[in-house]
């Protein structure tokens, strides 16, 4: 007879050495204590003034309108739609992480989701910034919603950049909600470990009066299985709509129906290169390696080999897809792309999204922390090329020779991109400041489940 | 006539605390409560006696009329304020399924969220529990259980046994 060797003990999700109160100590106790208050404030500072430098940017760019940056016909969507696509990508994966994975009881996802949730909210706010800065004319941003108006007016439904605005409106508020309702029972921990009576009130007043309830647990847990299943299809559509800002124009280069989900697979892909990059740092510094371990790190750097593939087809479905067509002018922007002008942001986007992930095949690579960050960067601004080469390669030689031209990004340009890097690192920083970075009251319900640990 | 103290016991392994609420339940006390820094499995369900959550139902018919009132918005703005698009149908309605979706999903998570505001009453940042100075480890490491005054079976001494019988580290009385 047979017998198969019995199944190698699995790699412990967390420490198992955690104890309930260790995880309400341990996660209260960077906003609570702040360890290592200088290194925090230094950091902050840094990620404070590039935010003064995007105030700069912006009031500038009210000052003289969007004639400093460098867009003109044919290239009217510069770094400002290359950022809004980048940054509201790279939110996607914290919706992931926190509802897609949460369908698919991994329970893994527990160490990280809520600081994938912030870091979503973030993005998404850094993103929602400069579709409304192209608009030229941002004071009247809200002409974009429908409302009842004296002219009589209605915006255009059938145009995606109209959807776009719904899309984001709604998965900015969608995620908030989310990542709100999973912080009441943390936030009534807070209230209840903070010392000062202030602190007390502050974090009373968030935790809307949480009291641990079992009625309450039991609409709460509906409440929030129902968000995640709300939230599944929404990330799915949003970057799909995004897809679509390209994809319904006519132009060789976007008109293609691999867009939607060639960009869903980006965004999680560049979402999850992100939050290796911060959470890398983020759990060396605050010594959260208990929490977030070597396993998870390992597990994301799997997510994102994975979908670094979906990327890799979308790239060879396009050059596919301009080859099969015969036509001349779709294969024109491949051949344009790859040998024009902007064949460096070309190459430098295959090498970084399709040939370095690869490293990720080896378990020793995705264990060896300065490697995986080092990879997760070099995504990062792959992923940023490729929104570069769609945006830029595409408008700046299209049908007519006449209309050609050719796109940089001007000092402002750069000054506006750096600073919405400021505006989400110091909202970060001011997130693992003043909230717990990891959601306790799941990590409890975790350690507590022994022997159904998958 | 104000009602007689309850008893808040306080525990400290969670299996034993969901023994302990099975133990009062069996034994026939009906107005219990549960406190507990992470929903344990089994507790809320024997708290609530297989009642449903109304959120599911709320958050349907939410999303249904957010989603009815996004399409007849479309519909009705492209009416009343025609642009001829290459000449399409006014109701392309294909296009509208992005709008009617995404307000679908908004419509009905705020109303999950509100619904579940209303279930709990929040905000209530006061309560008779917050003043047992024990409390304070209801959202850390400790579990609650609470035979309320007003249950028929009288929350009196033999309460406090079955409490303390069922593992209870501590029994206070408690105003609720």
């Amino acid at each position: 007879m047979k017998t198969t060797p019995p199944p190698a003990p699995a790699e412990p999700i967390v420490d198992p050495a955690l104890t309930l109160a260790a995880i309400g100590a341990r996660v209260t106790d960077v906003p609570l204590h702040l360890p290592r208050a200088r290194v925090w404030l230094g950091g902050f500072a840094i990620a404070f003034l590039l935010v003064c430098a995007l105030v700069i940017g912006i009031a500038n760019l009210f000052a003289r309108g969007i004639g400093i940056w460098g867009v003109n016909v044919p290239i009217a969507w510069g770094f400002a739609i290359v950022n809004f696509v980048w940054w509201i990508g790279i939110g996607h994966a914290g919706t992931f992480i926190s509802a897609i994975l949460l369908l698919l009881h991994q329970a893994w996802r527990t160490s990280i989701n809520r600081f994938t949730e912030a870091m979503t909210l973030f993005a998404v706010a850094c993103a929602g910034l400069y579709p409304i800065l192209h608009l030229g004319r941002p004071q009247f941003f809200y002409w974009l919603f429908p409302y009842p108006d004296t002219m009589g007016l209605w915006p255009q439904f059938r145009s995606p950049l109209v959807w776009d605005v719904f899309a984001v409106s709604t998965y900015a508020t969608v995620s908030l909600v989310f990542w709100y309702v999973g912080l009441l029972p943390d936030l009534a921990t807070m209230r209840d470990r903070a010392a000062p009576r202030w602190k007390q009130q502050i974090y009373g007043v968030l935790a809307l009066g949480w009291r641990g309830d079992a009625r309450h647990w039991f609409h709460y847990e509906k409440l929030y299985v129902i968000l995640a299943g709300l939230a599944t299809p929404l990330v799915v559509s949003v970057h799909s709509i995004v897809g679509l800002d390209f994809a319904v124009a006519i132009l060789p280069g976007w008109h293609s129906t691999i867009f939607p989900p060639y960009f869903v697979g980006g965004a999680i892909f560049s979402g999850f290169a992100m939050v290796l990059t911060l959470v890398i740092p983020l759990r060396r510094f605050y010594h959260l390696e208990s929490f977030i371990t070597d396993r998870h790190l390992d597990l994301m750097a799997q997510v994102m080999m994975a979908t670094g593939w979906v990327v890799a087809y979308g790239y060879f479905a396009e050059f596919f897809t301009a080859w099969w067509s015969r036509d001349e002018f779709d294969q024109f922007v491949v051949a344009n792309r790859a040998l024009g002008p902007y064949a460096v942001p070309f190459w430098g986007m295959l090498a970084a999204n399709v040939l370095a992930p690869q490293l990720l095949w080896s378990r020793r690579i995705r264990r060896c922390l300065p490697a995986l960050f080092a990879v997760a960067l070099v995504v990062n601004v792959g992923m940023w090329l490729e929104r570069y080469v769609i945006v830029v390669t595409s408008l700046h030689r299209d049908f007519l020779p006449s209309a050609w031209g050719m796109y940089h990004g001007t000092f402002w340009d750069w000054t506006v991109y750096v600073g919405t890097i400021g505006l989400f690192l110091a909202l970060l920083f001011l997130f693992v400041r003043l909230l717990p970075a990891i959601a306790m009251s799941e990590m409890k319900a975790l350690v507590t489940k022994k022997g159904r640990v998958a | 006539m104000t009602a007689p103290p309850g008893l808040l016991a306080e525990f400290a392994a969670p299996e034993v605390f969901a023994a302990a609420v099975r133990r009062a339940r069996s034994a026939g006390y009906t107005r219990l409560e549960a406190y507990m820094p992470f929903a344990v499995e089994g507790v809320a369900d024997e708290i609530v006696r297989g009642r449903r959550s109304p959120i599911a139902a709320a958050m349907l018919v939410g999303g249904i009329m957010s989603g009815l009132s996004a399409y007849g918005m479309e519909y009705y703005a492209t009416h009343i304020y025609p642009l001829n698009v290459g000449g399409r149908p006014l109701h392309s309605w294909p296009a509208f399924v992005p709008i009617t979706f995404e307000l679908t999903v908004l419509g009905s998570a705020l109303t999950g969220v509100f619904a579940l505001l209303w279930l709990a009453g929040f905000p209530r940042l006061e309560h008779a529990v917050f003043s047992d100075a024990r409390f304070d480890r209801a959202s850390q490491d400790r579990f609650f259980l609470c035979i309320r005054g007003d249950d028929p079976l009288r929350a009196g001494a033999a309460a406090r046994d079955l409490l303390l019988a069922a593992g209870a580290e501590s029994v206070e009385e408690v105003a609720l």
